[in-house]
């Protein structure tokens, strides 16, 4: 279990001009913020709380590569963002910078304001065993594991629950991509790894 | 960081029958140092070439490094390319411009191509990208060099990160939509409008990360620069990557620019990447004949329909730029409806051709002087206001371009109004100062 988080509800098709408009790309990432998604939803960057999640409509993050569209995000402290569905590159991006994002088909039932729980769970795909919350350690880096020498299939399941009690299935995450999360992002996983040598 | 011996993954491979490969499982499993891949797979790559510009590079990229203590894994597989902020125009830009060159400098880069035209176009004039390769790029367009048989995809600066230390990075195996065209595009018509009716058809996410592969008679009769422009807006589309399967007009282009390839070289590379016959892909038909000049209406790409659907829109800028919409096959489309003509009154028309050596192929030919004596402002040589970074549009501004994106407050103030359509609609357009079909300039 974890801690509650208001739910700030976006609309489909939320691109990276509106996360990170092109105008304020010059800027450090703590400046791009406070104009984040001012396009559309003006009381956001102001209001929005530490710990609050995004609910968006389909195709969140579509557009640049630029990853301030992320940064922005974990910037102003969003835990999660919840959608049915990412654009590719900023998916890559997000978990690169140590945003979590959780794919739910059924995002749309969740309302604004609206405080959520989010579930995690840890389990092997070949065993198909969950245990609950065993994912840090568990594993020693993001290119170290078998097949190619980077992903052993081990991935974490997450449910979002509502208040009304409504329980939502996410896409499971590969562990390699949750200990981008745990770490704080890839820098902090390569800083980590540079140590160790 | 590879600890395992690849050696023993592929004689296990090698007793097991193999299934036929999509072109971009063909690449996928040559940079990963496997026999075939399945869909799904998350495998780790090898990098042939690593690309980033003034805005994702080295003043993203120096303070990570050094935060590090890492140097960049091969100098001589990486391109910075300087197009985003020149020309600077104010002091933050100056700044970032002067950084990127001092950072050039400092880490002994080799292939610096600075104010010379936009990174998609440069890269595959200088002969970085060729068939077989897998290629990222700090930015979103990245997927253009899949137009020469290369797996090259965008990523994000601390990706890139990841990229220049390591040499490697991860990819799931994706699946293949093939964008399957028949039937021969009407004269007016292009790899734009084919590409907006695609954006239309699929949404702007359709693509769904998976690698999307243009095929059918229609594309291979479309010159290189027209096939850029598919792989380039894949990226609207949301693939991850745009591929075309290398044939005689990839390797003739490839002769221009590259003296070393040996004929051993170019017969292999023919045979090799292509996607086997049965291999798993999911195919989507079109009819280029029947295909009308298509325009996007504001702010998404996805907006588009046939310019027949559309009444009367008038403009104040017509722009002919970027990556995507101002090679040199574009301003030879746009000079086809401009030379003779002039440019309404009531229209600012706008060129910044891609590249600087393409701006002098224009010249000597006599493209470029049709589209200044129409009344074409020259822009540099530069992203300009398609990225929104330096040069942008005015408030209320009501814009037809040949660029790729029209999201809100891309390309100037949320006031700004932007169409997309082909260099081909956008010259019509500035002609009439409205929304014109450039078929009535082609009878």
């Amino acid at each position: 279990m974890s801690p509650s988080s208001k739910v700030w509800r976006l609309p489909k098709d939320i691109d990276t001009d509106n996360l990170a408009p092109g105008a304020y790309m010059k800027l450090p990432v703590a400046q791009i913020a406070k104009h984040t998604l001012e396009s559309i939803r003006a009381d956001f960057a102001g209001g929005v709380k530490p710990g609050d999640v995004i609910v968006a409509g389909p195709n969140f993050g579509i557009g640049s590569s630029r990853e301030q569209a992320a940064g922005v995000l974990v910037e102003l402290g969003v835990r999660a963002v919840i959608a049915p569905s990412f654009s590719g590159l900023f998916f890559r991006n997000a978990f690169n910078l140590g945003l979590l994002l959780l794919t739910c088909a059924q995002a749309g039932l969740i309302n604004e304001e609206e405080t959520l729980q989010i579930e995690q769970q840890m389990s092997d795909l070949s065993s198909n065993e969950a245990s609950s919350g065993t994912h840090e350690g568990a594993h020693d880096g993001a290119n170290d594991g078998a097949h190619d020498g980077a992903h052993d299939g081990a991935v974490h399941t997450f449910h979002i629950v509502a208040p009304s009690g409504l329980r939502l299935e996410c896409k499971p995450i590969p562990d390699f991509l949750m200990q981008m999360i745990d770490h704080g992002g890839l820098l902090n996983v390569l800083k980590y790894k540079y140590k160790q040598n | 960081m590879m600890t395992q011996d690849k050696n023993s993954n592929l004689s296990t491979l090698k007793n097991e029958k193999l299934q036929p490969q999509s072109l971009a499982q063909k690449l996928i499993a040559k940079s990963a140092g496997l026999e075939q891949v399945s869909v799904g797979d998350i495998v780790t790559c090898k990098v042939d070439l690593a690309m980033f510009h003034d805005s994702s590079g080295p003043r993203r990229l120096k303070p990570m490094l050094e935060s590090l203590g890492a140097k960049i894994w091969d100098t001589s597989k990486v391109v910075l390319v300087l197009d985003h902020y020149v020309p600077a125009v104010d002091a933050q830009s100056t700044q970032i411009v002067q950084l990127t060159r001092d950072v050039a400098k400092q880490w002994r880069l080799p292939n610096v191509i600075d104010s010379e035209g936009i990174c998609h176009v440069v890269l595959p004039e200088r002969g970085h990208l060729k068939p077989g390769m897998l290629c990222v790029g700090g930015d979103s367009h990245s997927p253009t060099g899949g137009a020469f048989g290369a797996y090259m995809f965008g990523i994000g600066a601390t990706e890139m990160l990841g990229v220049v230390v390591t040499g490697e990075i991860w990819v799931q195996v994706p699946k293949t939509l093939c964008m399957n065209w028949g039937g021969t595009l009407q004269k007016g018509v292009s790899a734009k409008d084919m590409m907006l009716h695609m954006i239309a058809k699929l949404g702007m996410n359709g693509g769904d990360y998976q690698a999307v592969e243009f095929c059918g008679q229609a594309v291979q009769k479309l010159n290189m620069q027209e096939r850029m422009t598919l792989s380039n807006m894949s990226a609207e589309l949301g693939s991850q990557v745009g591929l075309i399967a290398p044939d005689q007009v990839t390797i003739e282009y490839l002769k221009n620019t590259r003296a070393d390839l040996s004929d051993e070289w170019v017969k292999e590379a023919l045979e090799t990447w292509h996607s086997d016959p049965k291999s798993e892909c999911e195919v989507f038909d079109f009819d280029a004949s029947t295909l009308s000049p298509q325009v996007a209406a504001p702010h998404s790409p996805a907006n588009s329909s046939p310019i027949e659907s559309y009444g009367e829109e008038r403009f104040n800028v017509a722009y002919i730029g970027a990556c995507t919409g101002a090679k040199i096959e574009d301003l030879r489309a746009a000079a086809q409806i401009l030379k003779g003509r002039k440019v309404s009154n009531s229209v600012k028309l706008l060129v910044a051709p891609a590249s600087a050596r393409e701006q002098r192929i224009a010249q000597e030919e006599g493209t470029l002087q049709a589209l200044t004596e129409a009344g074409a402002t020259l822009l540099s040589n530069s992203c300009g206001a398609c990225a929104g970074y330096g040069f942008a549009f005015a408030e209320h501004d009501r814009v037809i371009s040949s660029t790729a994106r029209n999201f809100k407050g891309r390309m100037g103030p949320s006031s700004v109004e932007v169409f997309l359509a082909s260099p081909q609609t956008v010259a019509a357009s500035a002609l009439r100062g409205e929304l014109c079909d450039p078929r009535e300039y082609l009878v």
